[in-house]
């Protein structure tokens, strides 16, 4: 195992099970924080963390940024379209000129794998994971295991379903191994075409039959499923992929009572989940929003903190 | 000048002897006990071999002078021992056509080495339709590719593969199914997988090395299958030899050195194409060397700017060097007989590349004094930073080797002596 807390978050596996739950532990406590009348501690103040979006995101840049400001944090926001890498910046440079300014985490996001790992060669500063091409986004992983510890108590144990697009799924990377970790039981379902090359390999079961699984699980984790695997010839259409594998109303009162409808968002409404089920008391959707907020304060407090055995808000009250 | 090369172990396909090797006017004037010279070479503990030939090298000018030249080329050949380079045609403009060819030849004259170079199969190596390969081999163009791209359309090869043979020139065929392979990066497999990196399936080579199998068979054109690196491919290539199919196959040293793991990294510096392959394609291409299943071992030097390679892996550009590093990694990673070695980077890609009467062996009076000696025992680190190349882009950085190029003579001249290039 290497260092705990680690430098950089690239990986779900730079927590493994114990940095996961360190993270719930952590999320737990700015979770009340953030219900507090003023949700705002002074952790990381005077430090400064940099946000370099090389791909369109709403939620997950909205809430690192949120994350870091109640954690007293500086944000430095940095837009970068993918057309004005085309037109010249390397991201080598990008990330050069950043550092310079010296911030104390860059939050990267990047539609080609493995740009947060180069990053950590070109800087100083903690390098968080955000989503990178068809790898991992680590943080989304971590706000739903702790959706899942909160609604279901453990995830240990838990019988859970991933449908949807797979191969093309950071989030799905991450939470198969954040899953495995903390003693899940994943099972992924997805048309063959939409599965990883070399399923097998991957510490889960696989199944092409929604159907097949549905009444035997906790949660069903849908993805979400682009109109262009069509025209890549991945699906023969979206009312297909509705039809096979949708988590439809019919299928969703097949579920076991109880059990959670989850997705990372955005979500094509009709296409991976029915609007109705989306409004069902056990789909979870804006709780994982919510929840990232308070996970992410956790992984900046946990990677930035010179001291993360304090408490977090020691000093103020 | 002439030049006396004392106490090695000449190797060439005739077998080893002890012998001192006399070099003078261009040729090779004597071999045997107690020779001397004007300019003595030692060579105790070492090999002389034949020069050695890279019949798959990307010197990248015309058009990419920033990341190579044909002279900086030249010296990472010498370097490594090779006598003889031939260029491959992906430059800008391509070589497709005579007047590129005669520049890269002119060029090529000012070489330490010898330079030869390939023509494109079809014209700017898009796969429409025949380049002028007359002409070219009018001025010594044999081997005809459009590396880089496998010719896709199984028509048109064909028509190809019927037109060189009537000139006597032999097609070398990238093997790569574009519909395949199209937006991969890496091998597809476990790897791909874990990384999320688009992969490129070992059937995208391998349906066409079975395809032009196939049409060398209807047309009874010889084929020659560029650097290979599945197992499924070697196979084929073997069974296909065996029924009487004219096919000869050559292999990169980094398919029989690196697995794709390495990708894990991210660093670009492992992309490669045809992508590094699982442990057993690698050791598939070690025992295709060993049995002859494969002819030759080939570079695929391909230099490339650090900021070309200081990309997201999925969009830097494939390639890396290995003229400089490809004797000491056969010797390090194949440990097959020392005349096999020898073997595999002279004189059997020569014949290929149909340099045999001026490269390749034997050592014997008269021949082309194209020569490489070198210690088989000197283990050395390779350094991205003491290379002749004018690029980096090495994946063996720190890799700890044996077998290094003493001196290299090409036609005559010692280019190489003691390790220290001599303009």
């Amino acid at each position: 195992m290497t260092l705990f807390p680690p430098k950089h978050l690239l990986s779900i596996n730079d927590l493994g099970a114990e940095g996961i739950d360190e993270v719930c532990r952590l999320a737990d406590h700015f979770t009340e924080v953030s219900q507090r009348p003023i949700p705002k501690v002074p952790a990381l103040r005077g430090k400064t963390v940099a946000m370099m979006f090389y791909e369109d995101s709403t939620r997950t840049r909205l809430s690192f940024e949120m994350a870091a400001r109640r954690l007293s944090a500086d944000v430095m926001g940095f837009s970068v379209s993918s057309s004005s890498v085309n037109k010249g910046e390397s991201v080598r440079d990008t990330v050069a000129t950043i550092s310079a300014m010296g911030p104390d985490a860059i939050v990267v996001r990047h539609r080609s794998a493995g740009v947060p790992h180069q990053t950590t060669a070109w800087t100083q500063a903690s390098v968080i994971n955000a989503g990178d091409g068809w790898h991992e986004h680590p943080t989304q992983a971590l706000l739903d295991c702790y959706t899942i510890r909160e609604r279901l108590g453990s995830v240990s144990g838990r019988r859970i379903v991933i449908v949807g697009d797979i191969k093309h799924s950071r989030v799905a990377r991450s939470c198969v191994m954040a899953f495995t970790a903390l003693g899940a039981k994943v099972t992924l379902v997805a048309p063959p075409t939409l599965l990883p090359p070399a399923a097998e390999s991957w510490p889960v079961d696989v199944s092409s039959s929604l159907d097949a699984v549905l009444s035997d699980c906790d949660v069903v984790y849908g993805l979400r499923v682009q109109q262009e695997r069509q025209s890549e010839a991945l699906l023969p259409s979206l009312r297909e992929y509705t039809a096979q594998w949708g988590l439809t109303v019919d299928r969703a009162a097949r579920l076991p009572a109880g059990a959670l409808v989850m997705h990372p968002g955005p979500v094509n409404r009709g296409v991976e989940i029915a609007p109705e089920v989306l409004d069902q008391p056990n789909a979870t959707l804006n709780e994982q929003v919510r929840h990232g907020v308070a996970v992410r304060m956790a992984v900046l407090y946990l990677l930035l903190a010179a001291v993360p055995d304090l408490q977090p808000d020691e000093g103020v009250q | 000048m002439s030049i006396v090369i004392k106490g090695g172990l000449v190797v060439d396909q005739a077998g080893e002897r002890t012998a001192d090797v006399v070099v003078d006017d261009g040729r090779i004037a004597a071999v045997g006990p107690d020779l001397s010279g004007e300019e003595v070479l030692d060579a105790a503990g070492c090999v002389v071999a034949p020069g050695f030939v890279d019949m798959h090298t990307h010197l990248r000018q015309p058009g990419a002078e920033e990341a190579e030249t044909i002279e900086t080329g030249g010296w990472a050949a010498v370097r490594g021992g090779f006598s003889a380079v031939v260029a491959m045609p992906n430059t800008n403009p391509p070589i497709d056509c005579a007047a590129v060819v005669q520049e890269v030849l002119a060029l090529g004259a000012k070489a330490p080495c010898d330079v030869y170079t390939s023509g494109a199969i079809t014209v700017e190596r898009k796969g429409d339709r025949l380049a002028p390969m007359a002409e070219m081999a009018e001025l010594g163009v044999h081997l005809f590719t459009d590396d880089g791209n496998g010719v896709q359309e199984s028509g048109l090869m064909r028509r190809a593969m019927e037109y060189a043979a009537g000139l006597g020139v032999v097609l070398a065929q990238h093997c790569e199914v574009d519909s395949l392979a199209a937006g991969g990066h890496m091998h597809e497999g476990v790897w791909s997988s874990r990384l999320g990196i688009p992969g490129v399936p070992a059937e995208a080579e391998e349906l066409m090395v079975m395809r032009d199998i196939a049409l060398s068979r209807f047309t009874g054109a010889p084929i020659h299958f560029q650097h290979l690196s599945t197992g499924g491919s070697i196979a084929m290539v073997k069974a296909a030899r065996q029924a009487g199919v004219a096919v000869t196959a050559e292999a990169a040293t980094h398919h029989f050195t690196l697995t794709d793991e390495a990708c894990a990294s991210y660093d670009p510096v492992f992309k490669v194409n045809p992508p590094l392959r699982p442990a057993e394609d690698r050791d598939a291409v070690r025992e295709g060397l060993a049995d002859g299943a494969v002819d030759a071992i080939a570079t695929d030097h391909a230099p490339h700017t650090p900021d070309a390679k200081e990309m997201p892996f999925d969009q830097a550009p494939p390639g890396m060097l290995g003229l400089e590093t490809a004797l000491a990694l056969a010797i390090t990673e194949l440990k097959l007989p020392i005349a096999d070695v020898v073997g595999l980077l002279s004189w059997r890609p020569a014949a290929i590349a149909g340099l045999g009467g001026e490269h390749g062996g034997p050592i014997v009076p008269d021949a082309p004094a194209n020569l490489c000696v070198f210690d088989p025992e000197e283990t050395w680190t390779v350094d991205p930073d003491n290379l002749a190349s004018r690029s980096r882009n090495t994946p063996y950085a720190g890799r700890q080797v044996s077998g290094r190029v003493r001196h290299t003579i090409v036609g005559g001249r010692a280019v190489l002596v003691d390790q220290e290039m001599r303009p």
